[in-house]
């Protein structure tokens, strides 16, 4: 990296204020109150510190990188200022907090906010502490930062594992409990945290793991052999990954399989948005009118009390999907002639219909207005019900795979480079004799089928539904998890899904500020990362890496 | 027989005309050039001929059929395809891949049986791949199918337009400014390339060209386009001494030396 | 003509055929309505007046998104929280707490005025933010990019506002001079109603000036027409783009206020379903057309008000006025379908060929 100029005191200044507005920012919407009740490490920290301390941790470390390299000091003193500077305005919130009632207008400035800011140590002495914590974090960040690529990968990862582990300890807690019983629980947990012996111990081994790994991996030379073995590997890696899914109810338990059969229904639907937004390029904000739509005919052809026709599971499914389906192609042709931002529009209008109608007293006497529909049988076979998580998970599962198995065959066949080459370039696609009315209608047609798949089996699920279940949000969160993972990209869908879906199930703190974190997650990922977290195609780009330098391309 | 007569062929932009009453034919096996100054509108004639603007009159008969009111899609499937000023490669796909979607008229597979992967699907791929690396090495790309388009260099951009636009397996070639941009060396292959297009593969090729040494030189036949009017047509000899070209191109009084 | 006849393929048929449905089932209950006359003359004008009045807040909104698309070609789709975030802060700091102590219905000129510069000045303050932060850096991004963000934005914004202020639902104080209703032409009116209609024309008319005539609105003119041509004229394109957010965000920061006098209740979910209704209003007029989306506001506010009760009552439709939003999304996809321009539009039909 080349550094055109090295930072002055006045950055210095602004990076300090910037991540101190961070902090600020995250205490009074009440991020960080929240996060306090989850302990990390017994005793010592919470999730709340860390996310009160990242800001001037990361903002030091950045600054850090910017100071060349032969002045350490100096570097290590702008890392202690920036740490002070940020402390600054959570100062000025403790002081307003305690002198005036500043709740009545910030409901979320609580006193365990300002006690979890103050280390619990009252206004003076806790301020104190706060800044002397925020500078020697940032002096640590900066040091961090100066040491050499083999000790600062290790002890990030280090730290990375211990606070992963921290944060899910309750979760760990229960699986260690079911396998191996109270006693190894009380070795590594105190209360529902980490112990710090054991806090120390999971540092100590990731960091030493990864430093063994780093001095061993040697540097990469592709050759064709090492391709094959990799197809190979991947090939070894499906099968493997395909058993571990089949038992993981098994090993997960029952609260873990529903986060996982939710998880998999967001997959299925991101599946479907993902041919429409990522394969077809066709922005729709409206896709949970086919989860809606699914569900609705679901409920309405199986459902066992006055509204349904108590139909089996696997009689209506068919049905469902049909109607789903449809209902793409019927929604789809009005907004062929349009492009990018009015087709976002008008989806996110049909969508709103779509509830709307479902809650009006209009339709009230088919699919019951505001009460929904209840009495949902659950799926059966030969007698067995999919009652337990645990067994709808397969159920789950079966459609996951059917998906994700459609997308891949279409992404690859004619189909799929149709819809690539259209979301590339419309004129031009049409000039290689591509029929962009049906190529289009395939695309809202496959989607809305993995929409209204996902719908039929939440129906089944949940027993009832109801319209407040189908707004705005299911789709947002849709777009928002096709996104994070690469859009285009198969796998970035369940990536985005466990991040998107998963992380909020296992961490309520973050399900109360999950559209926030949505949000913010989409910017951030359009300004620094706008291919997701797992690109399409990456591997043949990555072969093709060292061939051409590949200019950055945004799309 | 004319693979492409067109009578009277008018577009017009609101009070702008574009094309202007414009007809000519071309029999099979030509190389035709359109030429005229920029804004002659012959770039708009050739959104007329391939169904990206409706024109405002006249009509266009492709092999004895009628491309009026036909989509840009219909056309091409007709066996008409096009080449662009500005190069218009599927940028984030492969060169393959680009000529494989070139060559999309010819699949016959249903998309479902893509899902379930037939041997029909298989073969059909197999196929068009084969093809695609064929017309690759045709036009001297071998080796270079797995680069994402806007990866290659800007003249093998040019001819990885050109296979794009082959796969289709045209009758007749639009080709828009094919020597834009490129050095000497590069527009004297570039003229060779479309002669071999036509002597080899029989393509009629109708051409728009800016560069007077690539039109005089391999076409048969030109037609002169000036405010979207056909201004003359003749043979590249008589082209050369018409004073109302000389005229339109460099004003009263030049000299025709020049062409 | 049987060459014209002959170009029209399935998809034009279904689409006529989709329109004549809708005006059929429009027209029919339209006349159903008005035989069976369930409402008296007095409702009538009520419902008029205040879908002016809803108008008026439409085309004040719309007004940003029309500004931004005219320069950006973007959906500012973060636009309804701009408006909201001034008029709740002015709720929470300053108008309960002035009613609270009574200085509110002592000096209502003073509080509504300090009420009014603050949420302009906090609508403002975010908007520039969120152009500096999450727009500036995708300008030249392709189009999908900053849609994505500006997605991302609103709800940022949104629920950024709730963990702020909490997520109920805040009274805005009654204005004593405002309660009541006004007798205009022997008709009586809401007078919150006139206010709201006045003080909306006024500012859009004003804004039209501002844009026509002054220096700053001239640059926004022209860096809307050509970008980079505006640059190579001297205008320094980042603050025109600036100045159109002020612009935009401070209309709808005025909106806030007036929408906080007409309902008496905000809350962080109020600028969604507004704002998109704003942009169906500038699509409507034409967008990137200033007249344009004042006069989509005014018809689409109209449409929603007399729709339900004129088209819907008479089909026999249970409650009607629960199907508001169908009718104006309805009329939002019909124009994008017939009219992409808009009534007051043209550019885009250029652009697209």
């Amino acid at each position: 990296m080349t550094i055109t100029k090295s930072i002055e005191i006045r950055d210095v200044i602004k990076f300090g204020l910037l991540a101190g507005v961070i902090v600020l920012s995250l205490s009074v919407i009440g991020f960080i109150d929240l996060l306090g009740t989850r302990e990390l490490v017994a005793g010592m920290f919470t999730l709340g510190h860390i996310f009160m301390l990242a800001a001037p941790f990361g903002m030091a470390f950045v600054s850090a990188g910017k100071v060349s390299a032969d002045e350490k000091n100096k570097a290590l003193g702008y890392g202690f200022l920036i740490g002070v500077i940020a402390a600054l305005p959570l100062v000025v919130l403790a002081i307003l907090a305690t002198s005036f009632d500043i709740r009545q207008f910030l409901p979320n400035v609580s006193p365990s906010l300002i006690s979890l800011l103050t280390f619990g140590q009252g206004l003076t002495v806790g301020s104190l502490i706060l800044v002397v914590v925020t500078g020697i974090l940032g002096l640590l960040a900066a040091g961090l930062h100066t040491l050499p690529d083999r000790f600062q990968h290790p002890l990030i990862t280090g730290l990375g594992w211990m606070l992963i582990a921290g944060t899910f300890s309750e979760i760990l807690l229960g699986r260690v409990r079911a396998f191996f019983g109270r006693g190894v629980v009380k070795l590594i947990f105190a209360g529902k945290a980490l112990n710090p012996i054991a806090a120390l111990i999971i540092f100590v081994l990731a960091a030493g793991i990864t430093y063994w790994l780093d001095t061993r991996a040697p540097k990469k030379e592709e050759t064709v052999e090492d391709i094959k073995k990799l197809q190979k590997m991947t090939k070894i890696r499906i099968g493997l990954g395909i058993l571990l899914l089949l038992v993981s109810p098994l090993i997960l338990g029952t609260y873990l399989t529903e986060v996982a059969n939710n998880v998999g229904l967001y997959v299925i639907m991101g599946l479907g948005l993902n041919i429409v937004v990522g394969f077809a390029g066709l922005l729709d904000l409206g896709f949970v009118a086919f989860f809606a739509i699914g569900a609705f005919a679901m409920g309405v052809l199986t459902s066992e009390g006055h509204l349904g026709l108590g139909l089996t599971f696997w009689t209506a499914l068919p049905f469902s999907v049909l109607a789903s389906t449809l209902a793409g192609v019927v929604l789809g042709i009005p907004v062929l002639g349009m492009r990018g931002d009015y087709l976002a529009i008008v989806t996110l209008g049909f969508g709103e219909i779509i509830r709307i109608l479902a809650l009006s007293d209009m339709l009230k006497p088919y699919i019951g207005g505001a009460q929904g529909i209840l009495q949902i049988p659950k799926p059966s076979i030969m007698g067995f019900e999919f009652i337990q998580p645990e067994s709808l998970f397969y159920i789950v599962l079966l459609g996951v795979l059917l998906a994700a198995f459609i997308s891949w065959r279409l992404r690859d066949s004619r189909l799929g480079r149709q819809w690539m080459a259209m979301r590339d370039d419309e004129d031009v696609a049409e000039a290689m004799g591509i029929n962009l009315v049906s190529t289009k209608l395939m695309a809202f047609a496959s989607g809305a089928f993995f929409g209204g798949l996902a719908g039929a089996i939440f129906a089944s699920k949940l027993t009832s539904i109801f319209p407040h279940s189908f707004n705005l949000i299911v789709s947002i969160n849709v777009l928002s998890l096709i996104i994070v993972g690469g859009l285009g990209s198969l796998p970035g869908v369940v990536v985005g899904a466990l991040i998107l879906v998963g992380l909020p199930e296992l961490l309520r703190e973050f399900a109360e500020h999950r559209m926030l974190i949505y949000g913010a997650l989409l910017i951030v990922m359009m300004l620094a990362k706008p291919e997701g977290f797992w690109p399409s195609e990456i591997i043949k780009r990555e072969l093709h890496a060292h061939e051409e330098p590949e200019p950055v391309s945004s799309d | 027989m004319h693979v492409l007569s067109t009578t009277d062929v008018t577009k017009k932009f609101g009070g702008l005309v574009a094309v202007n009453q414009f007809d000519f034919d071309i029999p099979e096996g030509r190389i035709y050039s359109v030429i005229g100054p920029n804004g002659a509108g012959k770039t708009t004639f050739f959104n007329c001929i391939t169904g990206f603007y409706e024109s405002d009159g006249g009509a266009i008969k492709f092999m004895g059929r009628v491309l009026n009111g036909k989509s840009t899609d219909q056309i091409t499937r007709m066996g008409v395809s096009r080449t662009y000023q500005n190069i218009r490669l599927f940028s984030n796909m492969t060169a393959i891949e680009n000529i494989l979607v070139g060559r999309h008229p010819h699949y016959k597979t249903f998309w479902m049986e893509a899902i379930v992967q037939t041997k029909r699907v298989l073969r059909e791929e197999a196929e068009a791949l084969e093809e695609a690396l064929h017309l690759l090495d045709f036009v001297g790309l071998q080796g270079l199918g797995d680069q994402l388009a806007t990866n290659l260099p800007y003249g093998a951009q040019r001819r990885l337009e050109i296979a794009r636009a082959l796969a289709n397996r045209p009758k007749l070639l639009l080709l828009d400014e094919p020597t834009a941009g490129m050095n000497p060396n590069e527009t004297i292959e570039m003229m060779r390339f479309i002669q071999r297009l036509r002597d080899e593969l029989g393509i009629t090729i109708l051409l728009i060209e800016h560069d007077m040494k690539v039109v005089m030189g391999i076409s048969e036949n030109i037609g002169v386009m000036d405010f979207g009017t056909k201004i003359a047509e003749g043979t590249p000899e008589e082209i050369q001494r018409n004073p109302q070209v000389i005229e339109a191109y460099l004003g009263r009084g030049a000299s025709s030396e020049v062409l | 003509m049987l060459q014209r006849l002959q170009n029209i393929s399935f998809l034009d048929i279904a689409l006529w055929a989709l329109g004549a449905i809708i005006i059929f089932v429009v027209i029919w209950g339209t006349v159903a309505t008005l035989i069976e006359n369930p409402y008296p003359a007095q409702t009538w004008v009520e419902t008029v007046v205040a879908g002016i009045a809803q108008g008026s807040l439409y085309a004040l909104i719309a007004i940003g998104y029309t500004l931004v698309y005219g320069v950006l070609f973007m959906i500012n789709f973060a636009h309804g929280e701009f408006f909201m975030s001034g008029i709740i802060t002015a709720t929470i700091f300053l108008a309960q707490p002035m009613k609270a102590s009574g200085f509110l219905d002592a000096h209502p000129v003073i509080s509504i005025s300090l009420i009014a510069v603050t949420a302009i000045l906090v609508s403002v303050g975010i908007a520039l933010l969120t152009e500096r932060v999450a727009y500036r850096p995708l300008r030249k991004a392709p189009r999908l990019v900053p849609l994505i963000t500006a997605i991302g934005a609103s709800f940022f914004w949104q629920y950024f506002f709730r963990g702020l202020y909490g997520s109920e639902v805040k009274s805005f104080p009654q204005f004593e001079a405002l309660a009541g209703k006004a007798s205009i032409l022997g008709i009586p009116i809401l007078k919150s109603h006139i206010i709201v209609i006045i003080a909306a024309v006024l500012m859009l008319i004003g804004l039209y000036f501002f844009i026509m005539k002054t220096k700053v609105g001239k640059s926004i003119r022209a860096v809307a027409e050509n970008k980079d041509v505006a640059a190579l004229m001297g205008i320094n394109v980042d603050r025109a783009v600036a100045i159109t957010f002020a612009m935009g965000s401070a209309m709808a920061g005025i909106a806030g206020v007036l929408f906080a006098l007409v309902f008496r209740q905000v809350h962080f979910f109020m600028g969604f379903i507004p704002g998109i209704k704003a942009f169906t209003a500038a699509v409507l007029g034409g967008i990137g057309s200033v007249p344009g989306a004042a006069l989509g506001g005014f018809l689409l506010g109209m449409f929603e008000s007399v729709g339900p009760g004129l088209f819907l009552e008479g089909l026999g439709i249970p409650a009607p006025h629960q199907l508001k939003d169908v009718i104006a999304f309805t009329l939002l996809v019909l124009v994008l379908i017939f009219r992409p321009q808009g009534i007051l539009g043209e550019r885009l039909a250029v652009e697209k060929a």
